[in-house]
Formats: structure tokens, sequence, C-alpha cells
């Protein structure tokens, strides 16, 4: 069978383009969509205004006062990172929990591959079109907030802020491919639409929720605290390297510590800091645009390796699947 | 006991040929050994009951699922290693075909029509010829959501026509029409096969099938039991190709018994069965109506009719089945 999927004739890409452009417009258009889309809207919008109010009040000699915007959290409102946090999964979720089992249940999966087309082009063009459709949804989030920041705070973000915050859009976009991904490889196992949304979210809850947690058990399990540890109080630092380890397969660790690089300059490092790495580090001084990225980039390559390898995950599961219901 | 096909074979050159198809999904064979050929310019039936392998073989003739064995070859391509020109060749209109219920008619067309490679500038006359050939141009621009199940089939076949392939296939495309829809597709297909197409299609509604296939193949456990004409499959099967029946006056002095025997007794007549007072059903080789009436004629029963009854494709397909039931029984 091998041997014959390998002597196939054909561009497997072929089609791809207009199955992109069908689903591209169909999220557009679709009810869903438009829920998705004003829910992210109002709450985004809702927590950059609170913060806004915050930084009027207390208009800080902070150069990096526009990036405030996205981090800062009032009293009763999260900041607007944390509210991206848990809705892009949502709506990536919404984009592709029924992207596949979908065509299956309205019967359309055999006429469409009845054309000339591999199954290829259908999955990637899938993906590409959902991706896009989160992609635009975050690009008019942020270009709004943008906008309301230039308005109520008056002050034009720097050069060096517009690129931290372009490669946070780029980090969300990654992070909801992550869980686009997600969305369609349990849209090609489930058969029931329902059952992949269900599967989907219980993952999205277990890895955002309930992972950071259990890494913190499992590191405890594997690495008991020595009696030394007990005394001061302290965790060991293997054990804290092990947790930071084990919450990092989450997607929301990543995503989480991603964008606080970026977006708080001053961030030097993750988890446990050594003294020999304060060593001649001005407190609370921002690095550069450079290292930043450089800081952040494990993290922003491991989002798109974990979109790229689920992705991989349910092509291999779709190419397995029979067309017949 | 296969059919020897030869004697209707059309002049056209074979667009579909299988050898020796088999599938298997884990522990159950789902085909075993199928052979098939299916020429430019007719229709050719699959029949059979649920399970029997039919979708599985026409799944393997369009290359959307592999075979385990076996050759195809589909217009002049291999599905398995040249997919995408079978499937650029050959149209399909699956079991109850679906379409996206929120794009209308036009959409559902357009889309497949461009995934079909079809050029854009061509692909609108198309679609409206396709669409006015299937009286659905009124409805053209109404969402597919809001059709009837027989307007969805005809949209599937719009599809075929707009596809301008060279051969089609479809599976049960009468499944869950009324009978006027189902004519009115019947007629269509009929025409799709006048255009100078291969068409192949699988049902269940026998006799509807009956009237537009000019070849049928019985499908039976993932094998072709017997294939050929309904004619000769009713020769093979009921054992005459020929059914008459005959009205006699139930009074008369010749009773049912004798007139039975009387015609029984005729040349080429292969049995005679009483169907209630004063109805008898001929089969027969060839056709008898001449000669049974003579000898009715002279032995003075009174004809009240004579007529040829078409072998019904229901009767055959009953008979085979109970046929093969009755001797499994005998050997379990």
């Amino acid at each position: 069978m091998a041997q014959r999927m390998s002597r196939r004739s054909g561009s497997p890409w072929r089609g791809c383009g207009i199955v992109f452009t069908k689903e591209f417009s169909d999220h557009l258009r679709s009810p869903r969509m438009l829920v998705l889309e004003w829910l992210i809207l109002l709450t985004g919008i809702g927590a950059v205004f609170i913060s806004i109010q915050g930084l009027r009040t207390t208009t800080a000699q902070d150069p990096f006062l526009f990036l405030r915007l996205f981090t800062d959290a009032r009293e009763s409102m999260p900041s607007f990172l944390a509210v991206l946090g848990f809705l892009i999964p949502l709506m990536a979720i919404g984009l592709g929990f029924d992207s596949i089992n979908g065509e299956f249940n309205r019967r359309t999966m055999s006429r469409v591959l009845a054309q000339p087309i591999y199954r290829d082009a259908l999955l990637l063009g899938k993906f590409a079109g959902g991706l896009a459709t989160l992609a635009v949804g975050l690009v008019t989030l942020w270009l709004l907030i943008i906008g309301l920041g230039l308005l109520r705070l008056g002050v034009p973000p720097s050069g060096e802020e517009v690129a931290r915050g372009f490669v946070f859009l780029c980090v969300a976009v990654a992070y909801g491919g992550v869980w686009l991904s997600v969305a369609m490889l349990c849209s090609v196992v489930c058969r029931s639409p329902a059952t992949a949304a269900l599967s989907a979210l219980g993952a999205w809850l277990l890895l955002s929720l309930l992972w950071p947690l259990m890494a913190r058990f499992l590191a405890e399990i594997i690495y008991p605290p020595t009696d030394v540890a007990i005394l001061l109080g302290i965790q060991s630092p293997q054990q804290i390297g092990l947790q930071q380890m084990l919450a990092r397969l989450s997607p929301s660790t990543l995503f989480g510590e991603a964008v606080i690089g970026m977006l708080q300059p001053a961030t030097r490092t993750f988890g446990v800091v050594f003294s020999s790495q304060v060593q001649g580090a001005v407190a609370g001084a921002p690095l550069s645009f450079g290292q930043s990225l450089l800081l952040v980039w494990p993290q922003f390559t491991g989002l798109i390796a974990g979109a790229i390898i689920l992705f991989a995950v349910s092509y291999m599961a779709f190419q397995r699947k029979e067309v017949r219901a | 006991m296969r059919g020897e096909s030869a004697t209707k074979v059309k002049s056209g050159e074979v667009l579909i040929e299988a050898h020796g198809l088999r599938k298997r999904y884990g522990a159950t064979i789902a085909v075993e050994g199928i052979d098939l050929t299916v020429h430019r310019g007719e229709i050719f039936g699959l029949l059979g009951p649920n399970g029997a392998g039919k979708t599985t073989t026409i799944l393997m003739l369009l290359g959307l699922t592999e075979a385990d064995e076996g050759r195809i070859s589909v217009c002049g391509a291999d599905p398995m290693r040249d997919p995408l020109t079978v499937k650029e060749r050959v149209a399909y209109l699956p079991d109850m075909v679906g379409f996206y219920d929120n794009l209308s008619a036009c959409a559902n067309l357009r889309y497949t029509g461009r995934l079909a490679g079809i050029a854009a500038r061509e692909l609108d006359a198309r679609i409206d010829s396709a669409l006015s050939r299937v009286h659905l141009d009124t409805v053209a621009d109404h969402k597919v959501g809001t059709y009837s199940r027989g307007m969805r089939q005809r949209l599937g076949v719009a599809e075929i026509l707009m596809k301008g392939a060279q051969a089609a296939i479809l599976d049960e495309p009468t499944n869950g029409l009324d009978p006027q829809a189902t004519f009115e597709l019947l007629d269509m297909i009929r025409t799709l096969r006048d255009d100078g197409m291969a068409i192949m299609l699988s049902s269940h509604i026998l006799d509807r099938v009956q009237a537009i296939c000019d070849r049928v193949a019985l499908f039976s456990r993932g094998r072709i039991a017997i294939e050929g004409s309904v004619r000769e499959l009713a020769a093979q099967v009921l054992g005459g190709g020929y059914t008459l029946q005959v009205d006699s006056d139930p009074q008369s002095s010749t009773g049912n018994g004798a007139l039975a025997a009387l015609l029984g007794s005729v040349d080429g007549v292969s049995s005679v069965q009483a169907e209630g007072p004063g109805r008898l059903r001929v089969l027969a080789l060839r056709d008898v109506r001449d000669a049974v009436a003579r000898a009715m004629v002279n032995a003075g029963a009174p004809i009240l009719r004579l007529a040829s009854v078409e072998p019904s494709l229901d009767e055959i397909y009953r008979r085979y089945f109970e046929e093969i039931n009755g001797t499994a029984h005998v050997t379990a």
C-alpha cells in the first residue's frame, strides 16, 4: 500500500487554494464566527478600556506605556492577555471542531473527494482557512486596541512597541493554530461534531487549568523535597526545572511565557533566577527587542511545532479514514 | 453460474473495467473477486442486498478506497496510481448525496466545478446549462437547504452534467425519492446515456432499474452472482426467457389441470403454473404465443386473454436469493 501511495501522480496541493477560499468565506459569513468575534471584541475591548482607566490615573514614566494596555489587570477585570489566552482557544475550537466530520455528516465528503483533488489539499485548505479567519480576527482586534490606545492615552506607540506588539500578534496566531489543530484532530477522529467539540474543550481545560497544577504534583513526586528544602520552605532546583518543563507541554504555558517576555520588556528569564544571571544586571531595566525575541523564541517555535505535529497526526488519521459512512 | 453478457454488449469502447477486485475490512470480506466491464453508451446496474459489496466496488473504481487486489481501468487510467485523472473523467453521485445547505445551488456547483479544474470562464455557462437541463434553473439561486430530496438528487445529476464526464457512477440514485421524482431522475439518467456516457448505477428499487438498465449484475456476498440483460437473467434464474399469462374461462369443459397439461406439451414451453381459477402462467424459452393460441383453439378452450409478461427483475432477484438460501440450508 505504501508503495502505491508513493507512486501516485499529480500534485497533492491541487485544489488547496479553492478549498481555502471556500472555507475562509464560509467562516467569515458564518453566524458562529460572528458570535465568537463579538465575544472576543467585547471582552477584549472591555479589558483594555479598564486598563486604560488605570493607566491614565497613574501615568508613569514607563517607556513602554503602550504595551501595558495588553498586560495591565485591574481588580475586577483580568488583563487583556488573560482574556485572550482564554478566548483564542475557544475561537479556534469553534472554527475547527466540525471541519471534517461536518463534511461526513452533510454527506458532502464523498462528493468533494470525487473531484480530482487529494485529501491533503482538503485538510490543508481547511486548516489554512481556519487559521486565516483567526488571524483576521486577531489583527482586527489588535488594530482596534492600538487605535483605542491612541485615542484614550494620547501617546503614540514607539517603533519598538509596535514591533513587540507585532511579535505578540504572531505568537497569538501560532497559539490559535495549535488549538485549531487540536480541534481538527478531534473532528477527524470523532464522528459527531458534539463529541469533537467536547473533546477539544476538555483538552483545553485540562491543558490550561489542570496541567500547571499536575506539573507541580508530578515534579514533587519525581523529585521529593529534601529536608533542607522543607526547612527553608523552598523547592529544589531540579523540582522547579522539571515542573517548568512539564508545564511547558501545555500550549497555554508557552503562550503565557512568550507574550509576557515580549510585552514586559523587563522580563529576563522564566522560572528560577540564579544569582549568576542577575550579576551585573540593572534591576527592572528592559531588554532590547532582539534579546526579548531571543528569550521567547523557544516558546514561539514550540507553539508552531506543536501546531505542525498535531496537524500531521490529524493528516495521518484522515488518510486512513474510509470515505463511506 | 456467471451469465454470458456477450450477446447484448454494445459496440462502444470499454470505459470501466475491473478484474479480480478484492477488498476486506479487517476480518470481513467486502468484495471477493469481481470482474466487470461497462461500455460507452450503456447503463450498467449493480443490484444486490445491502452489504453485498456494491458501494465498496464503486469506491474502488473511483480510487476513493484502495483495492487489496485486482486490476482496474477507468477511462484509461488506474484509480490506484492515477486517481486524479480518473476523478477528472468520471462523475460520481454518492448515496444520499449532500450539498452545503447554506450555499445556493449555483455556489455548490461552482465549488465542485472549480475543484474539478473547469476553467473559470467556462464554468458559469456550464453550470447554467446543467441546471436548466435538470429543471433547476428557476431555483438556482436558492439555498440548497430549501431543496427537497428529489431536487438535491437532480442537482447531483447537474453536477455530473457540468463536469462533462465520460462516465458516471451513481450509488442508489433513487433512494428516498417519491415515484414522480424517481421517474424524472431515471429519465435524466437515460439522457446521460444517450449523450454517450457510460453509466453505472446501483439500486434496490428493482422495477425502476429494470426500465433503464441495459445490463445488470446481481451482487451476492461480495461476488457478482449473475450478469447480463434482464432477459438473459430471467432465462437463467427463472428457467425461461419469456413469460405468458393465459386467462381461460374457468367454467369451460377443459379444467385448469387439463389446460396446464395441454400447454406444457407445447414445444418451447418449460413450465406451466396455475395462478388462480382459469389463469395460468407459462414460462417458455422463446416467444410461444402463437403456438399456445393454436393449441388452445384446437383443444376448444376459450382464450380470454393471452399476454406476454416482461420478466420482472423483482422476481428474478427474489427467486435467485431464495435459491441460494435454499441450497445454503441443504448444505448446512
